[in-house]
């Protein structure tokens, strides 16, 4: 039972960090419809500028923050300069071109930062705080989660400029008629979304440690996590992320074995597609012919 | 549309391309003859992928996954059971119509992005399915399955290599010429219907749900075709051969060609087989990005892809052609 608790609570965890993926990938999603495949390795990108910041001597907050502002300005400017070149084209033009910015990437970090397995530190202490099944790492990185969850919300919800991305995310031209400026509302949604991935990022890098190729199984389960929740719904991609962790982590510690989890957990993620197509939160929409 | 209609210049055109592909391996080494082989294998996996994405709009990241079974049902065949290699070609395909026919059914129920994940994810298994205990006895595991070269046939006096390449080129030539039917014809012309407009392809009579999952199945048959001639050239099936990588770099070879475009998987697979190779020999260092600078410079010189490129060309020069032309005949005048 002990093992079980154990099981789930670091599922949960995992998960965690897989529904903040997923919410950047909502983020994105929301806006432009397009799938950033190139998430996880910007979220990569990140977690090596607070290394290297840390390194410096910078305290883990500060260069959390200031990786968070970092990596804000990365996700304006890539949008800015390249996606937006490409906005209009079609969908499988764009896979391609995320996939290039995968692997330009994933190829400039490994030549900065080399690809020698690097130790991440975790801002949280060492000894458990809520009894013996929980780290305080997997506590704080729930913690982290459900915080940016609820930031998003409050802006989304609150702010005039969160207003206005919903508008613009609803119906981008009549949000343009009434004064809104879409371009930067879409590098804005960038910019917000390569901010969730650092913070994700640098959640994951203690547990699975630095190296450029960390992220590539991490997208995987959290471009699931954000089809099974539904794509278009924040809340759906953060049960979906938590649903997927704790999937994951009790098949390969009880069915399947460590190998073959990652199949086990896809297969079943796409079974619930084939009965719930939208996912379990999403809207279905109807078209008209 | 690409390649539908045949005049007499492009019939010229193409006889020559063949004719330039037969000479090829008496001109070039041997190891370019390899490489060009794997080209043909590319072309034909590539021209099954473009009839499921490009023509009939099904997304597929896991067309890796059907290769990998093409290459390994030729390889048992071989290995345990002592086939002939070339019989291994129609068996492969056939294996693979039959598991594509029977994917393209969930298929049905996905769309877009949904379907690009339950794809990305049979491509991704399939190295673990192939690693696995209870299957070792026939696919060797992760060791693989090593296969001999055959030899040419007949008496001729050609290297092993070049009989290959031969071989592969006739191969690819009645598979091209079997997609160009397919694709001029009804089946063809009710997948491009659905793609563009399932509801109004429905109401016309076609029946949606079997052309989709035959499509999967003719698909994967491409796909199965050139893993067996793949597995038959490199003389050598492993898991770690057939990684997700290859399923990325399908779908990045039909866009780069040209999405609905038969000449256009030419240009994909010449893509996929020497651009990493040059990326490398730019940049020791970081050969990806050079890779990924690549892609974002073909898809920004030619958002249509390269067919689409190559037809913007031609078209610009008869138009050309022709304006000469008929300024003579006035001076003439």
């Amino acid at each position: 039972m002990e093992a079980f608790l154990h099981q789930v609570f670091s599922g949960l965890a995992n998960g965690a960090i897989y529904a903040s993926l997923a919410l950047a990938l909502v983020m994105i999603y929301q806006s432009t419809h397009h799938i950033n495949f190139a998430q996880g390795e910007m979220a990569m990108f990140s977690t090596y500028l607070a290394w290297a910041m840390i390194n410096a001597g910078i305290p883990y907050w500060m260069a959390f923050a200031l990786t968070v502002i970092a990596s804000f300005f990365i996700g304006l400017t890539i949008e800015r300069v390249i996606v937006r070149r490409v906005a209009d084209a079609p969908v499988l033009t764009l896979v391609v071109v995320f996939i290039a910015l995968l692997v330009i990437l994933n190829s400039i970090t490994g030549w900065i930062f080399t690809y020698t397995i690097k130790v991440f530190p975790s801002p949280f202490p060492e000894q458990p705080l809520f009894g013996p099944y929980v780290s305080s790492h997997e506590a704080g990185v729930v913690g982290v989660s459900l915080i940016v969850l609820l930031l998003l919300f409050l802006f989304f919800r609150f702010t005039s400029l969160g207003l206005a991305m919903r508008a613009t995310a609803e119906n981008a031209v009549s949000s343009r008629l009434s004064g809104i400026r879409v371009g930067w509302m879409l590098a804005l949604g960038w910019g917000l979304a390569a901010s969730i991935g650092a913070i994700a990022g640098m959640m994951v890098a203690p547990i699975v440690y630095l190296d450029p190729n960390m992220m590539s199984g991490i997208l995987l389960y959290g471009i699931a996590a954000a089809l099974m929740g539904g794509i278009d719904n924040p809340f759906g991609a953060v049960v979906g992320g938590l649903i997927v962790g704790v999937l994951e982590n009790l098949m390969g510690a009880y069915v399947v074995g460590t190998e073959l989890k990652l199949t086990v957990a896809l297969m079943l993620i796409i079974g619930v597609l084939i009965f719930k197509p939208t996912g379990l939160f999403g809207r279905s929409f109807v078209t008209r012919v | 549309m690409d390649g539908m209609h045949v005049n007499k210049t492009r019939l010229i055109f193409i006889g020559m391309v063949v004719l330039a592909a037969l000479l090829l391996p008496f001109v070039v080494g041997s190891y370019r003859v390899f490489q060009f082989n794997l080209v043909l294998v590319y072309a034909i996996v590539l021209l099954g992928l473009n009839m499921l994405t490009g023509y009939n709009g099904q997304i597929s990241l896991g067309h890796g996954a059907f290769y990998a079974i093409g290459a390994y049902v030729a390889a048992i065949l071989m290995d345990k059971l002592g086939v002939p290699y070339w019989a291994t070609v129609p068996a492969a395909g056939a294996v693979c119509f039959v598991a594509g026919f029977l994917f393209g059914f969930p298929a049905l129920r996905l769309h877009g992005h949904y379907l690009a994940l339950a794809t990305f994810a049979l491509g991704i298994s399939m190295p673990q399915i192939l690693k696995y205990k209870g299957l070792e006895q026939w696919t060797g595991g992760v060791q693989g399955i090593v296969i001999l070269k055959p030899q040419a046939p007949f008496g001729l006096n050609i290297s092993q290599d070049h009989w290959l390449y031969l071989f592969t080129l006739f191969i690819a030539l009645l598979m091209f010429w079997l997609a160009w039917n397919i694709l001029r014809g009804r089946v063809g012309r009710a997948m491009v219907a659905i793609r563009d407009h399932p509801i109004a392809a429905e109401a016309m009579g076609i029946n949606v749900g079997a052309v989709k999952t035959l499509t999967f199945g003719i698909s994967a048959l491409y796909a199965g075709v050139g893993g067996a001639l793949g597995a038959i050239v490199v003389q050598f099936v492993a898991p770690d051969s057939f990684v997700a990588l290859v399923s990325i770099s399908l779908l990045i070879g039909i866009v780069i060609g040209g999405l609905a475009s038969i000449s256009g998987v030419i240009y994909g697979a010449i893509f996929i087989q020497f651009v990493p190779n040059i990326a490398d020999e730019i940049s020791k260092a970081a050969p990806w990005a050079v890779y990924g600078l690549f892609l974002l410079a073909f898809v920004f010189l030619a958002p249509k892809g390269v067919a689409g490129l190559v037809q913007l060309l031609w078209g610009k020069a008869e138009a050309s052609w022709k304006r000469v032309r008929a300024q003579k005949a006035t001076l003439q005048s």
